[in-house]
């Protein structure tokens, strides 16, 4: 494999894949948590009604709760979803751009 | 009347404790053997585990205030405390996407290494440790408060011997054991709450044959079904996405938190610790919840409240209904654990801002070896500690639940904000950064005082509480005299009963009634003049200088905005060049320390 000066590392395609790629991942995730709690929140603000409606009838669980718990969860979800994608692609990327440039 | 053991010296919580302090010190023996340069020191050598450093995590963040807080808040409010208890989890997905790697990459001991990475050393690292200093004050100062009045509840020992008690352990962890010993103390501590929390959610659900639809029944018939439905806690939509900012970019922005990532080999190790931190925390806020809900149906709201008002034990009361006064000794001497454990990661947090930030990098301008520089940490945290005893002793018996929204909304707006921009943007200059910073430190601090939050309730108490009470005078005074209205209009003879009477009688009749109609016109108007009278003493009622109660949303948009458009007033050309070696280290790790 040629070497890369780490000058040029940059201007690398293998460099600019790998950070191009982290970046929307983590900004994809980023929306999305913000999307899923400041929704929560919007929902506790203004639609309480929505959130005290009675999971099933004759119950006497909110759909509330399992929209907070399911909040919690889901983030943790995604935290799930970034590792699982850096530790298969991400760190591999990482692995090559290093190797170009002789560690 | 509900027996309880709280509050009393409680011989089997004091040797559940003991046996904690005598495992942690022998810890902090062992670490302090292993604890010589400022790699050692600042961040154990590096050699933590992702798992492990996941549990220290949780360990630093998992305060007693949010366990014993959060599970009261629920009792006694139901869903509005779940509501909480969302907020607290939601930053750490933050801190994985935007913050961890580059963090581990590009620093060394602190935040401010990231920060000052390409930028101008002194003025970054002394805005950055002023950042840090007044978080981890202000944090200390309500996880000690705290401290003094849980112990004080829980073991019947007096407030000050408890924070000095408090104080002497996190110091001695800090200065022998560095953060070896702090970590070790984290981790024990966060097993102890899981493993502790997980016992008593088991004994609580088998009460309720582990269905959680009956759990949620019984709590239904108890407290109606507002108790499972959002309350009177989110109001207004600008202020609850306010404290959501605050809460989620706070936690993104605590020096502990972020020194932690320095502790473990590289960046993925540390994005594999807050894929375990973020799993043992949301693990244990349900958890939390769902004793909250157990202890409001099988402790009662009446008993909880009874023994404190805010709710705090809560869980504590449900231990010792369901696992007798072993159980009890038990959680009491883990509660005692979560506070040292928070406020000695806190104070290693202050120590090394003092140290490697001001002491290092502002006054000593880099140059300093590490015999030195661990020396001066050490003065720190002995320094910090003292500090924290007295500060604790000083605020005692003050309302400081205050402080941790304070210590999230600067965290929120003077850290994390040039934190990520000195990440994201080339064209972040050092004034950039530098204002950015005292932006949101001032701010914050500024619109908090301002607010309802201390300005109402701390400042005017008294005038308020003044006018509270003239209101409720006047309006005690305007009742009595609907009374009487009320007593005189049924003294009239009625229109049918005249039309019967005989046409003498009747005159008189009219005559009397018109007498009492003009005494009850007379009442009409001393109500009218009582109704001017309230009006005029509301007006006296202070008012907030600034509406909201949390300001973060305002602190933080300041400090991305000053930030910025100091950053494009005058370009750096020096700290842009240099950008494009921090992106390579920032990515791929070449170079990371």
């Amino acid at each position: 494999m040629a070497k890369v000066k780490k000058e040029d590392i940059l201007n690398d395609p293998d460099f600019q894949k790998l950070s191009g790629q982290k970046d929307t991942i983590s900004m994809i995730l980023t929306i999305l948590e913000l999307v899923i709690y400041f929704g929560f929140i919007y929902l506790v603000a203004e639609h309480k009604a929505f959130l005290s409606q009675k999971m099933s009838e004759g119950g006497s669980a909110t759909i509330g709760i399992p929209i907070a718990v399911g909040t919690i969860v889901l983030s943790w979800i995604f935290t799930g979803i970034y590792i699982w994608w850096a530790n298969a692609k991400y760190d591999e990327m990482v692995k090559r751009v290093i190797e170009k440039v002789g560690g | 009347m509900h027996q309880t053991v709280i509050g009393q010296a409680n011989p089997i919580a004091i040797m559940f404790f003991v046996l904690f302090v005598i495992s942690t010190l022998v810890i902090t023996w062992w670490a302090a053997k292993r604890t010589r340069t400022t790699k050692d020191f600042y961040a154990a050598g590096r050699n933590i585990t992702g798992f492990q450093n996941g549990l220290a995590l949780a360990g630093d963040y998992m305060s007693a205030a949010s366990f014993l807080g959060i599970a009261g808040l629920v009792s006694t409010k139901g869903y509005d405390g779940l509501i909480y208890s969302v907020g607290w989890l939601v930053g750490w997905p933050i801190i994985m996407f935007l913050i961890s790697e580059p963090l581990r990459n590009l620093g060394k001991y602190t935040f401010a290494d990231v920060v000052a990475f390409r930028l101008n050393q002194r003025p970054i690292r002394a805005a950055a440790a002023a950042g840090s200093l007044v978080v981890v004050l202000t944090y200390l100062i309500a996880q000690m408060v705290g401290a003094g009045t849980l112990i004080k509840l829980m073991f019947g020992l007096p407030f000050e011997l408890a924070i000095v008690m408090t104080g002497a352990l996190m110091i001695s962890y800090v200065l022998f054991g560095g953060m070896i010993a702090t970590t070790w103390v984290q981790i024990i501590k966060a097993g102890l709450l899981l493993g502790g929390a997980t016992i008593l959610v088991i004994l609580t659900l088998a009460k309720f044959g582990f269905s959680y639809g009956d759990l949620f029944s019984q709590a239904e018939k108890l407290y109606t079904n507002k108790f499972l439905e959002p309350g009177g806690l989110v109001t207004s939509p600008l202020e609850a996405f306010s404290l959501g900012l605050a809460l989620m970019f706070g936690t993104a922005g605590l020096p502990h938190i972020l020194m932690r990532f320095y502790t473990v080999p590289d960046a993925k190790t540390a994005r594999k610790s807050v894929f375990y931190a973020t799993g043992f925390i949301g693990y244990f806020y349900i958890l939390t919840v769902t004793i909250g809900f157990g202890a409001a149906v099988l402790v009662g709201q009446k008993v909880i409240m009874g023994i404190d008002a805010g709710g705090n034990m809560a869980g504590p009361l449900l231990a010792e209904a369901l696992g007798g006064n072993i159980f009890l000794g038990f959680l009491s001497a883990v509660a005692f654990a979560t506070i040292l454990a928070v406020v000695s990661g806190l104070t290693l947090a202050g120590a090394s801002a003092l140290s490697h930030d001001l002491y290092v990098g502002v006054i000593r301008r880099g140059v300093a070896n590490e015999k030195e520089e661990v020396k001066v940490a050490k003065i720190a945290t002995v320094g910090l500690g003292i500090c924290a005893i007295l500060l604790g002793i000083l605020f005692k018996g003050q309302n400081v639940a205050f402080l941790v929204g304070l210590t999230f909304a600067i965290a929120a707006s003077a850290n994390f904000p040039a934190l990520l921009m000195s990440i994201m943007w080339k064209k972040f200059t050092t004034a950039g950064a530098v204002m950015s910073i005292y932006t949101g430190l001032i701010v914050a601090v500024i619109l908090l005082v301002l607010s309802p939050t201390v300005w109402l309730d701390i400042v005017h108490k008294a005038d308020v509480v003044a006018v509270q009470a003239q209101i409720k005078g006047i309006d005690a005074a305007a009742a009595g005299i609907d009374t009487q209205i009320a007593d005189l209009q049924k003294t009239m003879v009625s229109a049918d009963a005249i039309a019967k009477l005989k046409k003498k009688d009747m005159s008189a009749a009219e005559k009397k009634n018109a007498e009492i109609q003009a005494s009850v016109n007379a009442k009409m108007t001393d109500k009218e003049a009582l109704a001017a009278k309230k009006k005029d003493v509301a007006s006296q009622m202070p008012k907030a200088i600034f509406p909201m109660r949390n300001p973060g949303i305002f602190s933080m948009a300041a400090a991305f905005l000053i930030g910025i458009l100091v950053s494009l007033m005058a370009p750096d050309k020096e700290a842009q060049a240099k950008f494009d070696a921090e992106k390579v280290r920032e990515y791929v790790g070449i170079g990371a320390e």
